[in-house]
């Protein structure tokens, strides 16, 4: 009971601090990129005016618009950098002060992508970010340009090396159980970096972070056009984030299949979940959108649902991109017995959850009588029980539960996260795609923007849509691989600090009061700066 | 093995020692109503600030993951164990990371005053915590480690701390609380320095307000150190595992390594020339300048390297577990592996460079002030 409660606390915690962080990074990463598109735009008119020194009047004019316009966007950076980087610290440090075991059991290979995230990306990022806002009459053109694409490079660099972590903890390659330390240890760096969890999450997560970026920019430029302010400046700025979106956004669509099926692979109880499938099927049909029974339980004979629309085939292909294939319900997950292959195309038998619990079981056993061994110097039974614990080692973490239920993520909470996630992303790829359509009718005389109104106000509505798409894929992925801190390796029960509950609720209590005081007062200022609009110098 | 833990203390110590130094933004805040009780000073101490405190900040980050990666039972054990402390540290940093954001911005919901307290409470509670937490490689903690422990399925914690204060106590030690007392110190000195260079109006108060400031820096600091070398240490035999009691244990380091002592010696010659320039020099450029600044940094980067070095170096136990010193951390039991430790010692190689760009930033970005 305390270490189900101190779970949950430290599991709020973490949640809480993670969401509130990427409220802010996803406009960072992207919105870092479109500053420099803008500035690399303005420095391009700036050397164009300096060769033609007859037109220079109206194409310095043309440079100072982009000057403006970069210099506002930049201002929307700054606002959301300070307070992404406030509450990216905590979630560092809150692995060592709430996730203790966790970080000495698999610090060898988790905290490497840290410290290196700091040396190589953050550095980066926060030295040419002072550039980047401050330094406008400090330092030359060029360097001012080379400063912002460096702070977009930096940050997006540092997203990556964060993402190779998370993925290491979902798909754990690269790395042996050591014994004597009673730890994990890497030994293969490249397969943890290079390992396609590492890949289709990088892509997924950073081409939707541009996507976001890009509906913030058009969402803020439509209440220009409501406004009737700002003309130019707000239908440039949607023709650029409207491109920039639209390639961000179908290579996402792109990605997010390939995570499916990556997901499939590596962890099947999380693909079954966000798919409310309890009973595998061969060709599995995608459910469209369904509403399930509240407290259903594994193991009934019911239909989960009270209705759930199906298309057939589509999940059996994205899950195994072959037809023919069987993929796994959570029921099956938990009885075995079915043909898998993984993302290695190794085919085998899934083990029960009751023979990987007792698999888990073995091993912390054979661990036990190990250090017994060794300290008996009894070195003839050494080498067998390593055996031992190797062979049985992929399934540690089930060694620690104690119940088929423990090993189910929330299912509801999984389904329509992934519902609400892929829903709204198809529906900002055609956001996009209407954005530059009614862009290319007004320039071939149609309706000028700003009289659309209507769709004028959708588009300023779909701002809080596309933080909910955002925050909706990382609840897929954080609450979808639930018990697991490292998949099959470590449930989060054993991941926790030695800690009181009651400490870590009162934190719980502290952080959502300071981080709501603070996205009050980023609100606040952000709309006042767009208020302002881009007239203002900012330095 | 044994190098690659030796190189990654010295690199984790590094860049604390650098941390320490660039703490002179946080020197700088803890001065806001001192030295710029006027708005229009106000504004400008800020704005000399806001240029760097991403530096300070990111080196934190970079301090704290370079921990994490190559000392995970250090991290695991003092975080998760010195819960509160930690907890304050960061809260103490998330308010000042927002606050040079916002303070200056319209309609930002909190008001300037309090945006300004943020500051304050950075720059001074926020240091002195700091130094606690690194008194603790010292004074240690009142932690139970047992690496097997893993193997308890209903009760796995690897480390706990066997009080309920967590970490708390640390703050009531007399050592911890002399160390974050000249880490305090030592920030308003070089804060001092920094802003009596940049912002001319203020020179005249930052030389006053010094001639207080720099020799409680000294006293303090020298008062740290013969603590230092009076205090009794730890050992473990690198053979048995065995971990013993050894009076004047920081001294004997210091005469053993020998090097740690150079540093040492030459900080504090760097850091009595800084101050000792700023304050009596008659001459413009060698009073509050930007070489004193630089001298005196320099010094400071070099004591507190020094200090950091000896706390692990020659066997030494680091963060001696108080109630079970048989479990107390060494760099060897508290390490990641050999091919972790030399993975990151490659991309260590990126250091230079890192450290190569940012002088050329902050030359363009501060000389032309």
């Amino acid at each position: 009971m305390f270490y189900s409660s101190l779970t949950d606390a430290s599991r709020l915690q973490f949640a809480v601090t993670a969401m509130y962080h990427w409220l802010f990074v996803p406009l960072t990463l992207g919105l870092g990129f479109i500053v420099a598109f803008m500035e690399t735009r303005y420095y391009l008119l700036c050397k164009k005016a300096a060769k033609n020194p007859a037109d220079s009047l109206s194409i310095q004019n043309n440079a100072d618009f982009w000057l403006k316009t970069t210099k506002f966007w930049s201002t929307i950076f700054a606002i959301n950098f300070a307070i992404g980087v406030a509450t990216g610290i905590i979630l560092e440090f809150e692995f060592g002060t709430n996730w203790s075991n966790y970080s000495w059991f698999v610090g060898d290979i988790f905290g490497a992508p840290l410290a290196i995230e700091g040396v190589i990306a953050f550095f980066m990022e926060s030295t040419f970010f002072a550039v980047m806002y401050f330094g406008w009459n400090k330092v030359s053109k060029k360097f001012h340009l080379a400063s912002t694409w460096l702070t977009a490079i930096g940050a997006n660099i540092s997203a990556i090396w964060i993402l190779v972590a998370n993925s290491w903890m979902q798909h754990p390659v690269g790395m042996h159980f050591n014994p004597d330390t009673a730890r994990n240890e890497m030994v293969d760096f490249a397969a943890v970096v290079f390992s396609p969890t590492a890949i289709s999450k990088i892509s997924h997560t950073i081409s939707s972070s541009f996507m976001l970026a890009a509906v913030v920019v058009i969402a803020i430029s439509c209440w220009y056009l409501l406004k009737g302010r700002e003309m130019e400046f707000a239908k440039k700025s949607i023709k650029l984030s409207a491109i920039f979106g639209l390639c961000s956004a179908l290579f996402m669509a792109w990605s997010g299949d390939n995570s499916a099926y990556n997901v499939a692979k590596t962890q099947p109880m999380k693909l079954a979940a966000m798919e409310g499938l309890y009973n595998g099927e061969k060709d599995a049909a995608i459910s469209i959108f369904g509403i399930l029974k509240p407290g259903y339980e594994q193991g009934s004979d019911e239909n989960p649902f009270y209705f759930n629309i199906k298309v057939p085939k589509i999940l059996g292909y994205m899950a195994n991109r072959k037809a023919g294939a069987f993929t796994p319900g959570i029921n099956d997950i938990i009885e075995g017995g079915y043909q898998f292959e993984d993302i290695d195309g190794n085919e085998y038998t899934a083990k029960s959850f009751k023979d990987r619990q007792l698999n888990g079981k073995v091993a912390i056993k054979s661990l036990e009588l190990y250090h017994f061994a060794k300290q008996q110097g009894d070195t003839s039974k050494l080498a067998e029980l390593r055996n031992i614990l190797q062979d049985n080692f992929k399934d540690f973490g089930y060694g620690y539960l104690k119940t088929p239920k423990e090993s189910i993520p929330n299912v509801p909470l999984c389904y329509y996260s992934f519902r609400v996630m892929v829903g709204l992303g198809c529906y900002f790829i055609l956001f996009f795609i209407a954005s530059l359509l009614l862009l290319r009718a007004e320039k071939r005389g149609g309706k000028p923007l700003e009289k659309r109104k209507f769709l004028l106000r959708i588009a300023l509505l779909s701002l809080p849509l596309i933080y909910i798409c955002s925050q909706a894929g990382w609840v897929v992925a954080e609450v979808g691989r639930q018990p697991w801190t490292i998949q099959d390796l470590l449930p989060v029960q054993a991941s926790v600090s030695g800690i009181k509950a009651s400490s870590v609720y009162t934190t719980v209590i502290i952080f959502i009061t300071l981080f709501t005081a603070l996205l009050a007062a980023e609100i606040k200022i952000m709309c006042t700066q767009i208020k302002k609009g881009p007239h203002v110098n900012e330095e | 093995m044994e190098t690659l833990q030796l190189y990654w203390w010295a690199v984790v110590s590094l860049l604390g020692a650098l941390l320490v130094f660039l703490l002179f933004v946080q020197g700088g805040q803890s001065l806001i109503y001192t030295i710029a009780k006027e708005e229009s000073h106000r504004l400008k101490l800020i704005a000399l600030l806001g240029h760097k405190w991403e530096i300070t900040y990111t080196t934190l980050v970079t301090f704290g993951g370079a921990a994490f990666a190559s000392f995970p039972l250090f991290y695991s054990t003092s975080f998760g164990g010195a819960y509160w402390l930690w907890i304050s540290i960061l809260l103490l940093f998330v308010i000042q990371a927002v606050s040079y954001e916002f303070r200056n911005k319209q309609n930002n919901f909190l008001g300037k005053r309090i945006y300004d307290f943020f500051l304050f409470l950075n720059g001074s509670l926020g240091t002195i915590l700091l130094g606690v937490a690194v008194g603790t490689l010292f004074t240690g903690g009142a932690y139970i480690m047992d690496k097997l422990s893993i193997i308890q399925v209903d009760s796995p914690i690897v480390s706990s701390w066997t009080n309920s204060w967590h970490g708390l106590e640390a703050i009531a030690n007399p050592f911890n609380l002399l160390l974050g007392l000249v880490v305090l110190f030592a920030a308003r000195t070089l804060g001092l320095l920094y802003t009596g260079t940049y912002i001319s109006e203020l020179k005249a108060k930052c030389h006053k307000l010094l001639k207080v400031t720099a020799p409680a820096f000294v006293l303090l600091f020298v008062a740290f150190v013969v603590a230092l070398a009076l205090r009794t240490g730890y050992t473990c035999n690198p053979q048995s595992g065995v971990i013993e009691a050894v009076k004047y244990k920081y001294l004997l380091n210091y005469l053993e390594l020998v090097w740690p002592l150079v540093l040492l010696l030459v900080g504090v010659v760097l850091v009595l020339l800084g101050i000792g320039s700023a304050l009596f020099c008659k001459k413009e450029s060698c009073f509050i300048s930007k070489n004193t600044f630089y001298v005196t940094g320099a010094g400071v980067v070099l004591a507190v390297w020094s200090i950091l070095i000896v706390a692990a170096f020659n066997n030494t136990v680091y963060f001696p577990s108080t109630v079970a010193l048989q479990e107390s951390l060494t760099l060897a039991k508290s390490s990641s592996s050999h091919f972790t430790l030399k993975t990151m010692a490659y991309a260590s190689i990126a250091v230079p460079f890192v450290v190569a760009y940012i002088a050329v930033v902050w030359k363009k970005m501060t000389d032309k002030r």
